[in-house]
Order: structure tokens, then C-alpha cells, then sequence
């Protein structure tokens, strides 16, 4: 492993046994994030982004998933594997996480400060007013003006983009070297969206602070990350450089996003949309998940693609039997 | 309850499939809880020993035997034997029989009753709502056991005026229960739309509000049999329900109460019986109640 | 809502309960085959003597007037005049109160000691061996006769062990002389009446268990729900994220905040507990007006049972009352804004 990596995700597969069958959530997902690096996973709702952030650092529901194949090493730990202990020391430490949920992500009956002055003592050894003094030094870096003033409040009396922001402060209360964010702006307006994007980015820059970034955005996406994922049906199907994938995509379905994107579509024309639905995950077909829904697809397809890398391209991921070409990724 | 209207040209294959899959789903969801399993078969037993009380005993429960009196359980006597030398396993086992018929037939009439009152209140609305309203709001703010208890003097000390006392009292939470549901059925596309159709009220009470206020009614009788065992039996403990040489649990006990020191079997086994039958029924209703929670559902 | 908005509410809805529950108990007892007077005056008594009575109780008047009279002495205090024991119902009744609640408080406390960490225990360990056991126990508590499980705890624990006393409230001469509150346990220590309080304390030992023991399943499952609900919120996942320790999330984060909506349940148990009391006083021979009641249904002496009616049910609203303003105040969402 490269010295720098700090989160790498090898050949992941989880399911969840339900009564209807089991669920095949992740499918061979294997990423890199390296020191300071913004990547981020982008896919529509049930594709399975949400449980990889969450698999990062085992919050999912013990007992209620199978982890099938796979590994995921963090900052040298082996997750899959370590201690309850070897996680929660990570948790809140050196990982950080935020969430999609800023109006409930807080404990409602307890003041904002005890819950950042909580966080702060459980991974340093500082005093309360030390600690006290830390919190409300986060919260000016988020460009609160009277940071005081929101320490002694309930989460029940800031708006939603302060708890956002709030939640920011804490996931960087510890100096964590890797944050993984979950749809951190999703439920927030589009003004307050960018500013709190901004922030983060701007923290994590001076910070040298590493973001996994979840989202279902692409717009967001481009402006934010260094890097992409696209993933479809628990499984990752291009990756590369923001700027490769976003402008010349090699997955139809990548494609299929981006044209479906309100700001591509000229204005009087109607919005695209990929026909058909994202397939059920306890019935996947065999071979490329895509397939039904694909203009391209073949005989070909009932075999499973790998993530391999696109003719005529540099480090830019595509698992298709039929990538497009330059010419075909701008139609 | 999650009533389908989503489809409402849903083809019959399709409703039928979605039945089963949802009767399907019911069995499993019973089979993932063990308690659930547990009361059902409580239940089973309990009714078979009430059915065939007259094979299962081993004497016959009224008779007396004075040089038998009061004798520790023994193999001819399994329970032991009462003050007057009456077998107490036969009594026990003629006592479901009292027990037994006592919840169903109070959460049988309370049930039907109130479901039918509930639903006409609900769906007439108005005065006549107001007024039967306001009535069980006026009996359900009296204390339940204290008004069954002063009903059952009222009327007389016997088995029969305790089931009435009972059925009475209950009668009040299960017009409420059935009335809520009518109101929110009411209100529900389908029902808009069958008496646009002109579908008379009385056709709309009778297939629509009473068939689907049913549900939750289900799952409160299951639940009100265990309570209703227990209640019965109390009355009969304060000599308020059956009255002696009549097999009845509650009674036993009381009587037992006299000997307890030195006879403890004489209240342990119907006592025991009590509260064996009132679990079962609470363990199945509860396991019911949670598999039909909307909110359980998809977990 | 204010508190004085609530209070205002609560003692409205008292007046309705009041009405009704006098409404019905009346109509009730005027059920009775049996006649009071008859009854007061004896087999023996001459038709006239009992003729006598009757006008003396009004009982010759028309329903509806009997019923006003009623309803103006109960609004002026007055509960009538027991049949059985000829003193005034309200004078018999709170002498016999203080017992009842007393029994009523410490059986809550009790199934809440064991009823809330079942119920915490029930919720993290959600459809497990133990999860299971826990809702076991709760369905029997809730399923068992109070009297015949005190009659067991009777036997085992005084008859078969002589560890503690099969009934009654105190032992002989050792009652408290101080009625400051009415509680025998207070009472003692107040008087510095050490041997007094552990009588008392020996005495109410298996009632209070009895009475505990069939709500501790209302506590176990309360909390469990609740707890349930809690464990699925957002900010559990943020504590979990943030490296907080399973144990730590459950006590410092979830149960606080599941024993909030709890209060009401729990408080409102304690309403319940004081007619559930009932029988469980009869069977101890606790001093309590449940014992009282039962022995004047039996002689159907309704004048009491409608006191001990009216009583409840006020207290029951006063409970619910206090329950309503302590929610308030541990809320912060309701009362914690700067």
C-alpha cells in the first residue's frame, strides 16, 4: 500500500438475509483515498454508497449484514477485523464522519457544547474549559460570531445549516486525517449548500484532512471533488478525475446521470431520463447490472465487466464491454 | 394497518399473490418469535383440556370424599384434594371450562358490541356521535376494576352477573377503538369513492368501515382475553363471581386462601391455571399486535 | 402550554370526571335489588323504623332529586355517609389513604428499580435469547393474579422462612405517634423511630413486591419501546460515529432521553397502581382504603364505593397532573429555551 493511501477498500462485498431473499448490497467495491485527497462516491439512492461510508467504519447494524469478500484497511487498521475497542479509538479520532440528517444528527436534550466538549475529551486529554476552549474555536472556523452563544444552546434553536455546520465542527474537533461525509448538504437550501461546502473544503484544505464524499449530486461533485466514483447497483463502475469522468464519460450509465442533469438540458427541451428503474438487489442479474436499462448492451453483457481502464484514457476506470468513445460520452 | 389502495385495478392474480405474500410474511414473522409460538400453543393446549375436561379428569370434580380431605398431591390425587376431599387436578381441568368460556364470551360480546357501535357512531358523525362519545368517555373515566366490581354486587353475586359486569365495562374501549378506525376510514379514497358510486351508508358501514376497523378490533380481543381471565378470576377471589360447589380458578384460590399455610397446593394449581391461560393469551396478542404494527414492518 | 394553561385544563377535565363518575356510580347503586334501608336498620327492624331511615337518607325522594342532593354535598366536600361502618365516607377514606399510597409509591419504585434496566436490557438486546426472556417476564407480571402471587410470597416468606410478616402495616406498638405525612416509613425516621421503620419496612416488603411485580411489565416494556425508538435516531449513529462506547451511548445518550416520554407512562402507572391496590391490600390485610372498598362492595354499601370512586379518579387527575408538569420541566424542548 502506498504510504499515502489512508482509506483502501479491496473487492467489498455485504449482503443482507431478509425474508424476501438476500440482499446483494455491495458487489466487488474496491477504492483508494489518499492524504488530502477530496474523492467522492456519486450514484442514485439504494446503489449502495450510503452502506460503503458506513462499512468504512462498521457503523452498520452488527449481526444484521455478512460481509461476503473483502477487505477495508483504515489508516493501517484492519476494520473488518479490529476490536470494538481499535474502531471507537478511530471513530471521532483520527476518521471522522457527517451525516445527511443535520436536524436530528444532534442528541436533542443536550446543549451543543456538552456534546462537542464530549467528543473533544473522549479522544484528547484537556480539561473541560480546555476543551470548552477548543469547541468554541471550531465553531469561529465555521464562521459562527459568537460561538459562546451556540455552545449554550439546544440543537432544537439553530436552523439547519448551523447544526450542519455545528456537525462539521465536531467531525473536525479531533484533527481526524480522513472524514467520510454521508450527503452532508442534501437536506440543506442551495445557498446554505454551497456555503457549507466551502467551509469544509476550505478546513480540510488547511488541514491536509482526506474526504470520502457521499453524494447522489453531480453538480456537487464537480465543484467539490477531486476525484470520482460512480457506482450502480452496489458496484462501482467508473472512476478517474472529476473533470474525465464528468465530461467524457465511459459507462453509458454515467452518461445516462449527466444528461439527466436540469443544467445540460437546453432550456425548452425536455430533461432526460434513463429508462426503466435500478434493478432489485436481492434479484440482480447475471453479468452487468445495467444491462436492461442499457442502449449498448449485447450478448456480451451476461458476463460481469471489471473495473478496467478505457481505451484511450489515463487512470480513468470504466467496467463496460462497450465504453464510449469520446465522441459518443458528449451525446 | 396498510391498507392497499395504491392499485386499484390491480389485476385478481395480482391481489391474490400479494395476499399470500403477505399471509406468507405473517408466518414468518411468527416463526422469527418464539413467545409468539409460545402463547399459541399455551392456547391450543389450554383449549383441548377445556374441550376434553371429561376425559382428562380423573374424578369427578364435585365429588366429595370426607375421609380424603385436604391431602398433598399424590398419584391418585395429582393436585391433592380440597376441604371436603374433592380432587383439585379434575376441578382445575373442569375450571378451564368456566375460565376460558368467561374471556371469550366477554371479548366475543364486548367485541361485536362495541365494533358495531363504534363504527355506526363513527360513520353517522354529529349529535348522535357526540352523545354515544361523551357516554364511554363518562365510563371509561371510572376505574375499571373498581366499576366491574360494584357492577357484579349490583347485579348479584354469580358467575353469569360477573361475565355481564365485565362485558359491560370493556364494551366502552372498544366502541372507541372501532370508532377511530371508522373515522379514518372514512376519510380513505376508496370509501369517498364507493359513495360517490351512491353506495347506500348502510352498505358502506357493513363492507367497508366494519371489515377494516376489524383488524386492530382482532388484536385487542386477543389481548383483553387474558385480562378479562384475570378479572373474572378477581371477582371470584372477593366471592363476587362463581359461587361454590362451581369448579371456577378464582374461587379455588379464595377458598385455598384459608388453608394456605399448611395446604399450599390447594391455591398453587388454579392459580397456576390463571396465570398459564392469562400469559398465553397476552403472549399471542402481543406477538400479533406487533407483527400487524405498521411500524415493525420492513425491519 | 403554559403550566397554568395545563393546570386549568386538567382540573376541567377533573370537574367532567367528577360528573361522570358520580353519574354512573349513582346509577349503579340504584341498580342494587337489595335496600339500603333495610340494610342499615337490620332483619329485625320494625317497617316503620326502616320507613324512617329512608326519609332520613332521602331515599323516598325521585332519582334525579336524590342525585342533585348528592352532586351539591359532594361539591361542598361531603361523600355521604358509609352503611357499613356509619362514619362519613370522606373521614373513612382519608384515614385509609395515606396507607394506599404509601403501598402505591413503593411498588413503583420498585417495579421501576427492576422494570427499567429489563427494559433497557430488552431494547439493546432486541430479539434475542434475552430480549426474549425479559418480554416473558413482562407478559406473566402483567398475567398474574396479584392475589394468588401473594399468597405464594406469603407462604414462602413468612410461613415456610418467618422472614417477614404475612400482613398488616407495622408491628404492635411501634405505629408512628407523628402523622406528618402520613407515610409509616417517613413517619418513623422523622420520630427517629428506627425499630419502627424497619417494621414498616419488613411489612410493606411483600405487598409492595406483589403490587410491583404486575406493573413491572408495564415498566419493562415502556421503556423498551422507547428505548427501541431512540436507538434508531440520528444522533446515536453521531455518538457511534464519533467513538463513543456501545454502553456509554446507551446509558448517557439514549436512556435519558427514553425516559422522558416514559415519565408519563410510568406516573400514570401509579394511578392505576392506587385501585389496582385493591386486591392486593385485601389479601395482606393492608389498611388501605382497597381493603375498605372491597369489604363495602361486599356489603354493598355504595355510598363508600362512589367515595372511593371520587377519590381515585381525583387523584388519578392530580398524578396526571404533576406528571404533565414534571415532563415539562425535563423537557427542553419545552422547557429549556434561553
Amino acid at each position: 500500500m502506498d504510504s499515502r493511501t489512508v482509506l483502501s477498500i479491496k473487492d467489498l462485498s455485504i449482503e443482507f438475509p431478509l425474508y424476501e431473499g438476500t440482499l446483494k448490497a455491495l458487489n466487488g467495491v474496491s477504492l483508494t483515498v489518499k492524504q488530502g485527497e477530496i474523492v467522492g462516491i456519486v450514484g442514485e439512492s439504494g446503489s449502495g454508497k450510503s452502506i460503503t461510508a458506513m462499512m468504512t467504519m462498521r457503523l452498520l447494524g452488527e449481526g444484521s449484514y455478512r460481509v461476503r469478500t473483502g477487505s477495508i484497511d483504515m489508516l493501517g487498521v484492519d476494520i473488518l477485523k479490529a476490536s470494538e475497542k481499535e474502531i471507537c479509538e478511530l471513530r471521532g479520532g483520527d476518521v471522522a464522519m457527517i451525516f445527511q440528517e443535520p436536524m436530528t444528527a444532534l442528541n436533542p436534550t443536550r446543549k451543543v457544547g456538552k456534546q462537542m466538549v464530549d467528543v473533544i475529551r473522549r479522544h484528547q486529554r484537556v480539561s473541560k474549559g480546555q476543551a470548552e476552549e477548543i469547541a468554541a474555536g471550531l465553531l469561529s472556523d465555521m464562521h459562527f460570531a459568537d460561538p459562546e452563544d451556540i455552545l449554550a444552546r439546544y440543537p432544537f434553536e439553530l436552523s439547519g445549516g448551523m447544526r450542519q455546520r455545528v456537525l462539521i465542527a465536531l467531525a473536525f474537533s479531533c484533527n481526524p486525517k480522513v472524514i467520510i461525509a454521508d450527503e452532508p448538504t442534501t437536506a440543506l437550501d442551495v445557498t446554505v449548500q454551497k456555503q457549507v461546502l466551502m467551509l469544509l473544503k476550505k478546513m480540510a484544505a488547511e488541514r491536509k484532512t482526506a474526504i470520502l464524499f457521499i453524494t447522489h449530486d453531480m453538480a456537487v461533485v464537480s465543484q467539490f471533488c477531486d476525484r470520482v466514483y460512480v457506482m450502480y447497483a452496489g458496484s462501482l463502475i467508473e472512476s478517474g478525475s472529476t473533470r474525465k469522468v464528468l465530461h467524457s464519460p465511459r459507462h453509458p450509465y454515467t452518461r445516462g446521470l449527466l444528461a439527466a442533469l436540469p443544467e445540460t438540458a437546453a432550456p425548452g427541451t425536455q430533461l432526460k431520463s434513463i429508462p426503466g428503474s435500478v434493478p432489485d438487489l436481492s434479484k440482480l442479474p447475471v453479468g452487468c447490472a445495467f444491462q436492461s436499462r442499457c442502449s449498448q448492451s449485447s450478448e456480451k453483457c451476461h458476463q460481469k465487466p471489471a473495473l478496467a481502464e478505457a481505451p484511450q484514457t489515463d487512470a480513468h476506470l470504466c467496467a463496460c464491454w462497450h465504453p464510449l468513445t469520446d465522441l459518443e460520452a458528449v451525446a | 394497518m396498510n391498507v392497499s389502495t395504491e392499485h386499484p385495478i390491480a389485476s385478481i392474480e395480482e391481489v391474490k399473490s400479494q395476499r399470500s405474500k403477505r399471509i406468507g410474511y405473517f408466518f414468518y414473522r411468527v416463526r422469527k418469535s418464539p413467545l409468539t409460538l409460545l402463547g399459541a400453543s399455551i392456547i391450543l393446549f389450554m383449549l383441548c383440556v377445556m374441550l376434553f375436561a371429561p376425559w382428562l379428569a380423573t374424578h369427578d370434580p364435585n365429588a366429595i370424599d370426607l375421609m380424603k380431605r385436604l391431602q398433598p398431591p399424590s398419584a391418585a390425587h395429582w393436585f391433592g384434594t380440597d376441604e371436603v376431599g374433592r380432587d383439585i387436578y379434575s376441578r382445575v381441568v373442569f375450571g378451564s371450562q368456566q375460565s376460558i368460556s368467561v374471556g371469550f364470551f366477554v371479548v366475543g360480546v364486548a367485541g361485536v358490541v362495541g365494533t358495531l357501535v363504534g363504527c355506526f357512531s363513527g360513520s353517522v358523525g354529529g349529535r348522535i356521535d357526540g352523545l354515544i362519545m361523551r357516554l364511554t368517555d363518562t365510563i371509561l373515566s371510572v376505574p375499571s376494576l373498581v366499576l366491574t366490581m360494584a357492577l357484579a354486587a349490583a347485579l348479584g353475586a354469580s358467575l353469569f352477573n360477573a361475565m355481564l359486569a365485565i362485558t359491560l365495562v370493556r364494551i366502552p374501549y372498544y366502541v372507541r377503538l372501532a370508532r377511530g378506525q371508522a373515522l379514518g376510514i372514512r376519510e380513505m379514497g376508496y370509501v369517498k369513492a364507493a359513495r360517490t358510486f351512491g353506495a347506500s351508508r348502510w352498505h358502506i358501514v357493513r363492507w367497508h368501515i366494519v371489515r377494516n376497523a376489524l383488524p386492530p378490533v382482532v388484536v385487542q380481543a386477543t389481548l383483553d382475553i387474558g385480562g378479562t381471565i384475570l378479572v373474572a378470576a378477581a371477582l371470584g377471589f372477593i366471592g363476587l363471581g362463581a359461587q361454590q360447589p362451581t369448579a371456577e380458578w378464582g374461587t379455588m384460590v379464595a377458598t385455598g386462601r384459608n388453608y394456605i399455610l399448611d395446604h399450599w397446593w390447594y391455591s398453587l394449581f388454579p392459580g397456576l391455571a390463571i396465570l398459564i391461560t392469562s400469559t398465553s393469551f397476552n403472549l399471542f396478542g402481543d406477538g400479533i399486535r406487533d407483527i400487524l404494527d405498521p411500524k415493525q414492518r420492513g425491519k | 402550554m403554559s403550566a397554568l394553561q395545563l393546570i386549568r385544563k386538567r382540573l376541567l377535565g377533573l370537574l367532567v370526571v367528577v360528573l361522570g363518575v358520580s353519574v354512573i356510580t349513582f346509577t349503579v347503586s340504584h341498580l342494587i335489588p337489595g335496600d339500603p334501608a333495610r340494610l342499615i336498620a337490620g332483619e329485625k327492624a320494625t317497617e316503620e323504623i326502616v320507613q324512617n331511615i329512608r326519609v332520613q337518607l332521602g331515599l323516598d325522594q325521585p332519582l334525579h332529586i336524590q342525585y342533585f342532593s348528592y352532586l351539591k354535598n359532594l361539591l361542598s366536600g361531603d361523600l355521604g355517609t358509609s352503611i357499613r361502618t356509619t362514619q362519613p365516607v370522606l373521614d373513612d377514606l382519608a384515614a385509609f389513604f395515606p396507607a394506599t399510597l404509601e403501598l402505591a409509591i413503593v411498588a413503583l419504585l420498585f417495579a421501576s428499580v427492576v422494570g427499567i434496566p429489563l427494559g433497557v436490557l430488552s431494547a439493546v438486546y432486541k430479539d434475542k435469547p434475552l430480549d426474549h426472556f425479559v418480554r416473558l417476564i413482562s407478559v406473566t407480571g402483567i398475567s398474574t393474579p396479584a392475589f394468588w402471587l401473594g399468597l405464594g410470597v406469603i407462604l414462602v416468606f413468612y410461613g415456610k422462612l418467618g422472614m417477614l410478616p404475612g400482613g398488616g402495616r407495622i408491628g404492635e406498638g411501634l405505629a408512628p405517634q407523628l402523622n406528618a405525612t402520613g407515610f409509616y416509613l417517613i413517619d418513623t425516621l422523622l420520630e427517629g423511630n428506627f425499630s419502627g421503620f424497619i417494621s414498616a419496612l419488613k411489612h410493606i416488603a411483600l405487598p409492595a413486591f406483589t403490587l410491583g411485580f404486575v406493573h413491572l411489565g408495564v415498566v419493562a416494556r415502556q421503556i423498551r419501546s422507547s428505548m427501541l425508538e431512540q436507538l434508531q435516531e440520528d444522533y446515536i449513529r453521531t455518538a457511534k460515529a464519533s467513538g463513543a462506547s456501545k454502553w456509554s451511548i446507551i446509558f448517557k445518550q439514549a436512556l435519558p432521553n427514553a425516559l422522558i416520554p416514559s415519565v408519563t407512562v410510568i406516573g400514570l402507572a401509579l394511578g392505576d397502581l392506587l385501585y389496582g391496590a385493591v386486591l392486593t391490600e385485601t389479601v395482606f390485610a393492608w389498611p388501605g382504603m382497597g381493603a375498605y372498598v372491597v369489604n363495602s362492595i361486599q356489603a354493598l354499601d355504595f355510598p363508600a364505593v362512589m367515595g372511593f370512586a371520587i377519590v381515585v379518579s381525583f387523584a388519578y387527575v392530580i398524578v396526571n397532573l404533576i406528571v404533565d408538569l414534571v415532563y415539562m420541566l425535563i423537557d427542553p424542548r419545552i422547557s429549556g429555551v434561553n
